[in-house]
């Protein structure tokens, strides 16, 4: 007996929307491996106080269900931990609408954490060099020129894979490293302010240069961002031919150049697109929580993006639900490393175990488990 | 320049671009077998810190060396499972593998930032290592000499011997393969474990002779390197060996230019060896003829098999 | 390329089928995928030094019973006898070790490797590369099949590239070889070459099973026929004593319908389609040129382009349909307006519509709904689909209902994924599809291709209609009856040239397979002209 995969004539509907849930249930189970191992590495097996292997054990499933606590419902129950959350899933989720319709067009733009930091630098251009500047046009201005620079940035990747044919894969991750240095040199060097008693950041923005917050929390506007992108998003690909476009492309590029679509353009154009959202994800970061230039302005959104948009099943309001998610584990891993002194990597760990469990039960949507009795005669020669 | 420093820069752009050859050739194999691995800089981070880890609580840096490798081995079995068993997309099974081993090296490492570690030492071959100049190509740390080893091995392998055969043939046509009677499961999952063995040993490479300790996120996208290197190098080991030694020449030199002061700024240096990568990329992806030639059919393809 | 003109003329000795215990005895033979019965209790028993014939039409079962007598599928009942012992043949090497070789219909080489790379793949015996190659020379001038052991794959010809398999098969001195519709990309010279390897083989007491839907071909090579239908045997018999007629009949179930185009093409029309005068480099080194290629075709008739596999046909289409454009607009003209270089959206609006070979992935997108694959060639083309880019989707899903119901379209749900249709169903839509804008050009590439009897008049009728309402019709297809079956005029495509195209009527079969062997190309034509006049 062995057990295979069988092609379904049709997707699955209901694995479309089980196989999220799923993994997320299978991160749960790796998660308290990691936590168990965790603990009983750390304990000293020797010691007596410690309660040999056993006590540690026990004590490694007590510690998983503080580090769930931590980890999911903690963040929950405190209004700055909420707002806390709202700031952090803002970003993600608006570079992970712009991946999700890249990857649906099978094309592979990797490097939005660049994008966020030329967006960040382009859009801080204006408050840096006219900080008196706070008429109402000012912070629209700003987030142009965000958007403007990360859609710059995410062109060249696209025009050399059109010109060249040079993998996008590869360029646009080794373009995040020359934005991020080329970030770090103007914050420490030209853009630096001037009497910041040599840290290494810009003069802090003010007034009319940041985004407003909403009723009286510290919830920013940008989160009205989130869901007019997401609903543009998802209007662009339910009901238009653009969108129509996108996904022929992505699923069969010779029935797209049949139908007459660009291959070309349509690269050129999703790369536009995440570019200008990862360039305003990047703006509304430096004109919102941190309120400044610095060295850094992301601890990794741009790839957690790309886990949210597969997470979300490339779907803008899916990437919504699951950029939340995603920005709980930032929280969370924060928790754990307060609670149980976890090093702060447990976020990306659980990320990463997370997408690979995404993808893997996306099999599930297109194939089904067979159990099949193998042959009684194995063998090839003659058997009687 | 005195020749001694010339012997010196000579010797670290041979120590910058071992690891790359490791990687590279490693992730060579895993392409010629039809799969695209991304994950390669998830591997490496982990052979890094597995390979720190043990070399520094058993004091064995051989054993240190196995950990990284079986590390390296462990996280390929994972993306294996995920992409050929469970047909997930390669390049998204990739992406993860590396923000899941850079995550967990960092989670299994957290213990190891700041502890100093032992060096390995270097290897003289009598007699050769006294000639003039080409001396000290004979007096370099052992694993370097693996990695010349395992490219000369690959080369044989997979141009001279009936399992690399073998392997071509999966990554031209799976179905042909299949039709044939090969399991093309089975040889993509050697392909994809030697490839996780090889990043392994380019991490343990970085944490036990490159800068002997351990540090998050060491393997500063040389991972992604390797994988340009391998396009560089249009999946011969001979010219990918050359580009590992180009690419660890310009990661040193822009070091020696830092060090120098040389009044451009250091971060514009350090960006130099990623764009590089983009440019030499560029300039190899202008010739698709040559780019076409080599390209196993395959690549990045799913199989699954009429039964 | 040689032209063997003696081949023609095998004299056609009679053929008696050996009276000796089967070497091969399949009985009760089930697979099943799913709910479905691909092969249901098979019995076959083949004897050896018989060409044994499995007849059957598309989906009748013969690749599913093939693949479990090669060990590449397992049957779900039944069992396997081997001189008189039962067999278990988990896998092809399995099979390449009792004896059994096959020679695929769609070839299992590898296009990056050499030729004596491909046959070394497929020997469990480690010899040096020198040695086999020297063996691979020495079989080939055995049984008359030329080739280079160090040549590349990718660079031989269709009919190379079947040597190949044969010397694979042969290498490994099989007492059985299962031979995949060996013909279907020759041409009948070549076919006739092949005829003759044959007779060698079986004068050794070697088997074959030949699994074929041709029926002249089995008539005249075959000892013995085994004819399949939904997955069972339905009968056993001589063909030599069997009509052609009674052959399909048994083969289809019922009476093969006759297409009708009893009325005469019209005389004297306007061109709707010309092409003039139209070259192409190679879009990459393994694809053919196209070189001053000329065309006429005018209202009211059906023009059929007939060639073997990999000579063009594939690149002509797309300069037809405007996926290539070429630089000159006058290349190509519809209705007058030249559109040469433009894309294939202006040439449908200038009333042209297209099939491609290839249903999916090309013609219709697997993963999509017939709803949204309908609008992949009517986006543009005034159904109102669209109303500032906004999709009207129910306009969408009408016009998809509307297609199936006039194509006989069958399908499970009402608007399923294209790649759950049934290959005729699919082929049903997507050249439905086309029909129901009544274009005034329609190119349409192997229109029948892996498709059942059934749907192939279906297809072939609706065809002919159109042509007789006033399009123009291009046919480009490898099937050499088909083309004759519904063209008004053929010309043959060689090397990416096309040769003058003459009317389908008083032209036999052996013409064509000259031009097809390249007879026609511009070197040869007197020689082309010697034999045709």
């Amino acid at each position: 007996m062995r057990v295979e995969l069988v092609r379904r004539g049709e997707r699955s509907a209901a694995m479309a929307y089980l196989s999220p849930l799923l993994a997320l249930l299978l991160t749960l189970i790796g998660g308290a491996l990691i936590v168990i191992v965790w603990r009983l590495s750390t304990v000293d097996l020797s010691n007596p106080a410690s309660g040999g292997f056993f006590g540690a054990l026990q004590q490694g499933f007590v510690d998983y269900g503080r580090f769930l606590y931590v980890f999911f419902i903690e963040p929950l129950t405190e209004l700055w931990s909420l707002e806390e959350l709202v700031a952090k899933a803002t970003p993600i989720i608006l570079v992970a609408i712009g991946l999700s319709l890249c990857y649906l067009s099978n094309t592979w733009n990797i490097g939005a954490e660049g994008q966020i930091a030329v967006g960040a630098i382009t859009g801080s251009f204006l408050p840096i060099f006219f900080p008196d500047w706070h008429g109402p046009f000012m912070l629209p201005a700003m987030l142009v020129l965000g958007m403007l620079g990360g859609m710059a940035y995410a062109a060249i990747p696209a025009l050399l894979k059109i010109r060249f044919g040079t993998n996008e894969i590869l360029t646009s991750l080794m373009l995040v490293y020359v934005a991020q240095l080329f970030l770090d040199y103007l914050a420490r060097g030209p853009w630096r302010n001037p009497e910041g008693h040599n840290f290494p950041d810009s003069r802090a923005f003010d007034g009319g240069q940041v985004l407003p917050t909403l009723f009286d929390t510290n919830i920013r506007i940008s989160l009205i961002f989130v869901f007019i992108a997401a609903f543009a998003a998802w209007f662009l690909m339910r009901w238009t031919k653009m969108g129509f476009q996108i996904k022929v492309l992505g699923q069969a590029p010779r029935a797209g150049a049949f139908a007459g679509f660009s291959q070309n353009r349509m690269v050129l154009l999703t790369f536009l697109i995440s570019g200008a959202l990862a360039g305003l994800a990047g703006i509304c970061e430096v004109a919102g929580p941190v309120g400044q230039l610095r060295t850094s302005v992301s601890p990794g959104y741009g790839f957690t993006a790309i886990i949210v948009a597969f997470l979300g099943r490339l779907n803008p309001i899916g990437a919504i639900f699951a950029g939340f998610l995603l920005a709980l584990s930032y929280l969370g891993g924060e928790g754990a490393q307060i609670a149980l002194g976890m090093s702060d990597q447990t976020t990306r760990v659980f990320q990463g175990m997370l997408l690979f469990f995404v993808l893997a039960c996306d099999s599930f949507i297109f194939y089904r488990l067979q159990i099949v009795r193998t042959p009684t005669l194995q063998t090839g020669t003659v058997t009687s | 320049m005195t020749g001694l420093m010339l012997e010196g820069i000579l010797l670290t752009i041979i120590t910058a671009a071992t690891p790359l050859l490791f990687a590279s050739i490693g992730e060579l194999v895993t392409e010629r077998s039809g799969v695209l691995n991304l994950g390669v800089e998830g591997m490496m981070a982990m052979g890094a810190v597995i390979g720190f880890a043990v070399a520094h609580s058993t004091g064995n840096i051989a054993l240190g060396v196995v950990g990284a490798i079986l590390a390296g081995m462990a996280m390929a079995a994972l993306f294996g499972v995920v992409t050929l068993i469970f047909v997930a997309n390669q390049v998204a099974s990739g992406l993860a593998l590396t923000l899941f081993g850079l995550g967990l090296s960092g989670l299994i490492g957290d213990a190891f930032v700041g502890v100093p570690g032992a060096g390995l030492a270097r290897v003289s071959i009598p007699g050769l290592s006294d000639l003039p100049v080409v001396g000290l190509l004979f007096r370099l740390d052992p694993l370097t000499y693996l990695a010349v080893a395992i490219t000369i091995a690959v080369s044989w392998f997979l141009f001279r011997m009936r399992g690399g055969l073998v392997l071509r043939a999966v990554g031209d046509s799976h179905v042909s393969a299949h039709a044939l009677g090969y399991s093309v499961i089975r040889v993509r999952f050697m392909a994809v474990l030697f490839g996780g063995a090889c990043s392994g040993l380019a991490g343990a490479y970085l944490s036990l002779v490159y800068t002997p300790q351990w540090t998050q996120a060491m393997t500063a996208g040389r991972g992604w390197i390797a994988l340009a290197l391998v396009v560089f190098g249009t999946w011969l080991p001979g010219r990918v060996a050359i580009g590992a030694l180009l690419f660890g020449g310009v990661s040193i030199l822009q070091l020696h230019a830092q060090a120098l002061g040389v009044g451009v700024p250091s971060q514009f240096l350090s960006a130099l060896p990623y764009l590089t990568t983009v440019i030499v990329l560029v300039i190899i992806s202008r010739n698709r003829a040559l780019v076409r030639a080599n390209t196993p059919a395959a690549l990045g393809q799913s199989f699954v098999p009429d039964r | 390329m040689e032209v063997i003109l003696a081949g023609a003329e095998t004299p056609a000795q009679s053929r008696q089928r050996p009276d000796s215990p089967p070497l091969l005895h399949a009985t009760g033979i089930t697979k099943m995928f799913g709910a479905f019965k691909a092969n249901d209790g098979i019995d076959l028993a083949i004897r050896p030094g018989e060409i044994h014939a499995l007849l059957g039409e598309n989906g009748a079962g013969k690749s599913t019973l093939v693949k479990i007598l090669y060990g590449v599928l397992q049957p779900t009942e039944g069992r396997i006898l081997w001189k008189g012992q039962p067999v278990g043949i988990p896998s092809p090497s399995a099979a390449r070790k009792l004896g059994i070789g096959m020679v695929f219909q769609h070839f299992s080489l590898f296009e990056a490797l050499t030729v004596v790379e491909n046959i070394a793949l497929a020997l469990s015996d480690r010899k040096s590369r020198s040695a086999l190659a020297r063996e691979i020379e020495q079989i080939s001038v055995e049984y008359g099949l030329p080739l280079n052991p160090s040549s590349v794959v990718a660079d031989l010809s269709v009919g190379e590239r079947q040597r190949v398999e044969i010397v694979r098969c042969l290498l490994q001195n099989p007492e059985l070889i299962i031979m995949d519709e060996p013909t279907s990309v020759l041409t009948p010279q070549e076919a006739d070459d092949l005829f003759v390897t044959l007779d060698k083989l079986t004068a050794r007491g070697c088997a074959v099973l030949y699994i074929s839907h041709r029926l002249e071909e089995v008539k005249r090579i075959c000892h013995h026929a085994t004819i399949l239908r939904h997955g069972k045997v339905v009968s056993e018999c001589d063909p030599q004593k069997e009509t052609a007629a009674k052959l399909a009949t048994m083969m289809v179930g019922v009476e093969v319908r006759k297409l009708s185009s009893d009325l005469p093409p019209p005389q004297n029309t306007r061109t709707r389609l010309s092409v003039t005068d139209l070259s192409l480099p190679q879009p990459h080194p393994f694809a053919v040129a196209l070189s001053h290629i000329s065309l006429e075709v005018k209202a009211g008739e059906v023009m059929g382009i007939a060639g073997i596999a990999g000579n063009g046909q594939g690149e002509l289409f797309d300069a037809l349909s405007g996926e290539r454009t070429c630089d000159r607009a006058a290349s190509v003209s519809i209705d007058g307006k030249p559109c040469g270089n433009s894309g294939v959206t202006a040439r449908r609006r200038l009333g042209a519509a297209f099939v491609p070979e290839e249903r999916l992935g090309h013609g219709a997108v697997p993963r999509m709904r017939l709803s949204d694959n309908v609008l992949l060639t009517r986006h543009s083309t005034g159904d109102h689909l669209l109303r500032a880019g906004v999709l009207d989707t129910d306009a969408a899903r009408q016009l998809a209902d509307r297609i199936s119901r006039s194509f006989d379209v069958r399908k499970g749900t009402p608007d399923p994924e294209a790649g759950s249709l049934s290959g005729g169903n699919l082929q049903k839509f997507v050249v439905g599809r086309e029909i129901d804008r009544q274009p005034g050009v329609l190119v349409v590439s192997q229109p029948t291709w892996g498709v059942d009897a059934g749907a192939a008049a279906i297809i072939r009728q609706a065809l002919i209609d159109l042509a007789r309402s006033g399009s123009a019709i291009l046919v480009i297809s490898q099937d050499l009856d088909e083309v004759l079956e519904i063209a008004d005029h053929v010309a043959v495509i060689s090397k990416g040239h096309l040769s003058p195209s003459r009317p389908t009527s008083g032209l036999t079969r052996e013409e064509i397979g000259l031009l097809m062997g390249g007879m026609g190309e511009p070197l040869t034509a007197d020689r082309g002209a010697l034999h045709a006049g």
